[in-house]
C-alpha cells in the first residue's frame, strides 16, 4: 500500500529525514517510536503533505501512484489520513459543518452524491458513540475550547468519518489520561479494516498497548535504525533509546 | 471647497430650513458658520490621518429633492430583514409613511420622525438636540446640523422594555444619485429600559450619493441600549456615520458596526461612562474589496468608576482596499476600577490591501485593568493544511477560514435573524458552499 524510499526531507533548509525506507502492506500497523527529534512527526507530517517540508530526495508509492506529486487534499481525498498531533482551532466553523463538508468532498472526489445535513446526521450518530462523544460537541466550533483529550477523540471521529485507507496517527496518545488513551485506541482497533493499514508514531510504549503493532520502527536522527516486532516496543520501554541511538563502539 | 455647501445652505435656509421652531434656523446656522469656519477635516489632522475625505469635499452634491417613491413594500421586502420588526423607512432621505411600520410598539414608547416632533414637542428636541453632538471640532456634524430636516426621535419612558427591534432602514436609489442626505437620531432611553435598535443603510444599484448621519443616544441608569448598524451602501457612494453615546449609572450600551458597502466611509462610535457600573461594547466587522476604503474610530471615555469597555473590531481585507481602525480609550483619574479591553484583527486576502490601525489609551487612574491587541494577517498556513488535510480543496479551506474569521465577530450579534442573514451573505461571499 505504502512504500518510502530513501527519503530526504527537510524545513528550512536543515535536513531532518536523512533516507528512510519503509514498507507498509494492507492489514498492517506499524509503529513508528524514537526519541524527540528523530523525525517522526515530520515523517508524518510529509507523508501527510505539509507544504512546509521539502523533499529532497527518495520516493514515495501509495497504491502504486506518486504520492509526492499530489497535494494534502489530493492524499486526503485517496485515502490517507493524518491525526493532528496538535489539532487546529477553528472557532466560527461548527464541527458538524467541518465534517460534512470534509465527508462531502471526498465523496464528491469518488464521483459519489453528497449527503445533506440530515442524512449526514445518521452518519454521525454511530461515528460518535465509537469515540464516546456527546452529540453536542457537533454544535460547537471545531476544537475551539476543547480538553486535550477532546481534541484527539475528534481527530478520531474525524478518521471515522473519512474511513480512510491509510492512518498516521502523530503522537496520539500525548497529554490524553488513561480513559481517553482507551477511547482513542478502541477506536482505532474498530476502525482497521483489511483493506487498511495504521502507522502509529509515538513516543511511549503504552499506546501499544492497547493498539498491537505487527512492525515496530526506532527512528533517530533521520534514519531508521531497528526494525522488529511488537516485543522491540517493550525492549525499548525497558532499555530506553540509548542503546540504539548510540554510535556504535562508542 | 465648502462653497457649493455655502449656495445649497443659503437656499435652504430660505426653503424648507425655514421651518420648524423658531430655535432651529439659529441652530443650524451656528452649525453652518462652524463647519464653514472649519472646513472639511485633511490628512493633517489627527483623528484623520489615514482617511483623506477629497473625494467628498471636491464633489458637487445636491440637496435631495422630495420626489414621490417609486419603490413598493414587495421591492423593499429583501431590505427588511425581519418583517415582524418594528420599523421606520427612508427612501433617498424622505420618510415613507406606507412602507413603515411601527404601530406594534409599546403604547408609551414615544417613536416619530424628527421633523413630526419639531413639532409636537419642539422644547424637548431642544433639550437634546446637539446635547451628545457637538460641532465645534467636527465638521460632519455640523455639516449634519445645518442641514438637519429629517430624522428619527425615539424615547423609551423608564422602565420600558421594547421586546422586538426597531429598525431604521434607509435606502437609496438610482432618483438619489448626486445627492447628500444628512439623517438625524436621537435616541433616550430612560432608566430601566431596554431597547433593540437596527439601522441600516442601504443602496439600491450603484448610485454615488453622500450620507452623512449623526445619532445621539442617551441611556439612563441601568438601562441597555443594543444598537446594530449595517452599512450595505453602493459601491459609489460616501458614508459618514457618527454615533455619540452618554451611559448613566449601570447602563449597557452594546454597538456592533457592520461595514461592506461604500466607496469611502467613516463611522464614528464614541461613548461616555458617565455613571459608575456601566458596561460599552463595541463591536465591528468590515470586509472591503477593489478600491473601497473604510475608517472606524472608536472612543470609549471612562468617566466614572468600575465600569467595563469591550472592543472587537475585525476586517477582512482584498483587492487594493484601504481599512483603518482607530480606537482610543480614555480613563480619567476618577474612573478606578476600570476594565477596558481593545481588539481588533485584520485579515489580508491580497498584497495589495492595506490597514492601518492606531489604539491611543490615556489612562489617568492607577487601580486598572486596561489591554489592547492588533493583529494584521493572512490566513494561518497550518489551518488551512488541516483543512486540506482533511480532502478539502485549497480555495474553499481558504473560504472556510475566511468565514471563520469574520463569524467570530457575528457571534456577538443577539439578534438571530440579523446574525444569520449577515452569517449567510458572508458565507456566499466567500465560498462557494452552502451553509446550512
Amino acid at each position: 500500500m505504502l512504500r518510502i524510499t530513501d527519503l530526504h526531507a527537510s524545513a528550512s533548509g536543515k535536513e531532518i529525514l536523512k533516507g528512510i525506507t519503509l514498507t507498509v502492506n494492507a492489514g498492517e500497523v506499524h509503529a513508528i517510536m524514537g526519541p524527540n527529534g528523530s523525525g517522526k512527526s515530520t515523517l508524518a507530517q510529509v507523508i501527510a503533505g505539509h507544504p512546509g517540508y521539502e523533499v529532497t530526495s527518495g520516493s514515495i508509492t501509495y497504491e502504486g501512484k506518486d504520492l509526492l506529486d499530489m497535494d494534502a487534499e489530493e492524499r486526503a481525498q485517496q485515502g490517507v489520513f493524518l491525526a493532528f498531533q496538535y489539532p487546529v482551532e477553528i472557532p466560527g466553523v461548527t464541527n458538524a459543518y467541518f465534517l460534512r463538508a470534509a465527508y462531502n468532498e471526498i465523496r464528491k472526489s469518488r464521483g459519489e452524491e453528497e449527503l445533506d445535513p440530515i442524512e449526514f446526521l445518521d452518519v454521525m450518530e454511530e461515528k460518535l458513540k465509537l469515540v464516546e462523544m456527546d452529540a453536542s460537541m457537533m454544535q460547537r466550533s471545531v476544537n475551539a475550547g476543547f480538553s486535550g483529550g477532546e481534541k484527539k477523540r475528534n481527530e478520531i471521529l474525524q478518521m471515522a468519518v473519512l474511513a480512510p485507507k491509510l492512518a498516521v496517527l502523530d503522537e496520539t496518545d500525548s497529554g490524553l489520561d488513561i480513559d481517553a488513551l482507551r477511547i482513542v485506541a478502541e477506536g482505532v482497533n474498530k476502525l482497521k479494516r483489511p483493506d487498511s493499514a495504521t502507522i502509529v508514531v509515538t513516543h511511549y510504549q503504552r499506546l501499544l498497548n492497547h493498539i498491537i503493532p505487527d512492525r515496530v520502527h526506532v527512528l533517530a536522527a533521520g534514519r531508521i535504525v531497528r526494525s522488529g516486532g511488537k516485543e522491540l516496543a517493550h525492549e525499548l520501554e525497558a532499555k530506553g533509546y540509548d542503546w540504539l541511538t548510540e554510535p556504535v563502539g562508542a | 471647497m465648502t462653497t457649493h455647501f455655502t449656495d445649497q445652505f443659503r437656499a435652504f435656509s430660505s426653503n424648507g430650513g425655514g421651518e420648524g421652531p423658531a430655535w432651529l434656523p439659529a441652530l443650524r446656522k451656528a452649525a453652518f458658520d462652524r463647519f464653514h469656519a472649519i472646513g472639511f477635516p485633511t490628512t493633517r489632522d489627527e483623528d484623520w490621518h489615514f482617511t483623506s475625505v477629497t473625494p467628498i469635499a471636491e464633489r458637487t452634491f445636491k440637496a435631495a429633492k422630495p420626489s414621490a417613491t417609486v419603490l413598493t413594500l414587495s421591492e423593499i421586502k429583501p431590505y427588511l430583514v425581519d418583517e415582524s420588526w418594528h420599523r421606520l423607512v427612508f427612501v433617498n432621505g424622505r420618510f415613507e409613511p406606507t412602507l413603515s411600520n411601527f404601530a406594534g410598539l409599546p403604547a408609551e414608547v414615544h417613536v416619530s420622525t424628527l421633523s413630526e416632533a419639531l413639532k409636537a414637542e419642539s422644547e424637548w428636541v431642544q433639550k437634546h438636540l446637539g446635547a451628545l453632538a457637538a460641532f465645534d471640532r467636527a465638521a460632519f456634524t455640523a455639516l449634519n446640523t445645518a442641514f438637519v430636516q429629517d430624522g428619527v426621535v425615539i424615547r423609551v419612558p423608564k422602565g420600558v422594555q421594547v421586546e422586538e427591534p426597531l429598525h431604521l432602514l434607509h435606502l437609496t436609489d438610482a432618483l438619489a444619485a448626486g445627492t447628500a442626505v444628512h439623517p438625524r437620531l436621537l435616541v433616550v432611553a430612560e432608566a430601566l429600559s431596554q431597547l433593540t435598535l437596527v439601522e441600516s443603510y442601504t443602496g439600491i444599484g450603484t448610485p454615488s450619493y453622500f450620507v452623512n448621519a449623526v445619532a445621539e443616544v442617551t441611556l439612563g441608569s441601568g438601562a441597555r441600549v443594543d444598537h446594530y448598524k449595517v452599512q450595505r451602501e453602493s459601491p459609489e457612494a460616501f458614508h459618514v456615520g457618527t454615533v455619540q453615546v452618554s451611559q448613566g449609572r449601570d447602563a449597557a450600551y452594546h454597538s456592533f458596526s457592520f461595514a461592506a458597502g461604500a466607496q469611502l466611509s467613516r463611522t464614528n462610535v464614541y461613548t461616555k461612562l458617565v455613571g459608575a457600573g456601566g458596561e460599552a461594547r463595541l463591536n465591528g466587522l468590515y470586509i472591503l474589496d477593489g478600491t473601497q476604503h473604510a475608517d472606524h474610530q472608536t472612543f470609549v471615555e471612562h468617566l466614572a468608576e468600575s465600569c467595563a469597555s469591550r472592543e472587537l473590531y475585525k476586517g477582512i481585507l482584498d483587492g487594493a482596499s484601504h481599512g483603518v481602525f482607530n480606537g482610543k480609550v480614555y480613563v480619567d483619574p476618577i474612573a478606578q476600577k476600570t476594565d477596558g479591553k481593545q481588539t481588533n484583527k485584520a485579515l489580508l486576502l491580497s498584497d495589495k490591501a492595506r490597514v492601518d490601525t492606531k489604539p491611543q489609551l490615556e489612562i489617568f487612574a492607577d487601580d486598572v485593568k486596561c489591554t489592547h491587541g492588533a493583529t494584521i494577517g493572512k490566513l494561518d498556513d497550518q489551518a488551512l493544511f488541516y483543512l486540506k488535510s482533511r480532502g478539502i480543496g485549497s480555495d474553499n479551506a481558504r473560504a472556510l477560514l475566511t468565514y471563520a474569521f469574520a463569524a467570530q465577530v457575528l457571534e456577538t450579534i443577539e439578534i438571530d435573524p440579523l446574525r444569520l442573514l449577515l452569517e449567510r451573505a458572508i458565507f456566499a461571499r466567500f465560498t462557494s458552499l452552502e451553509l446550512e
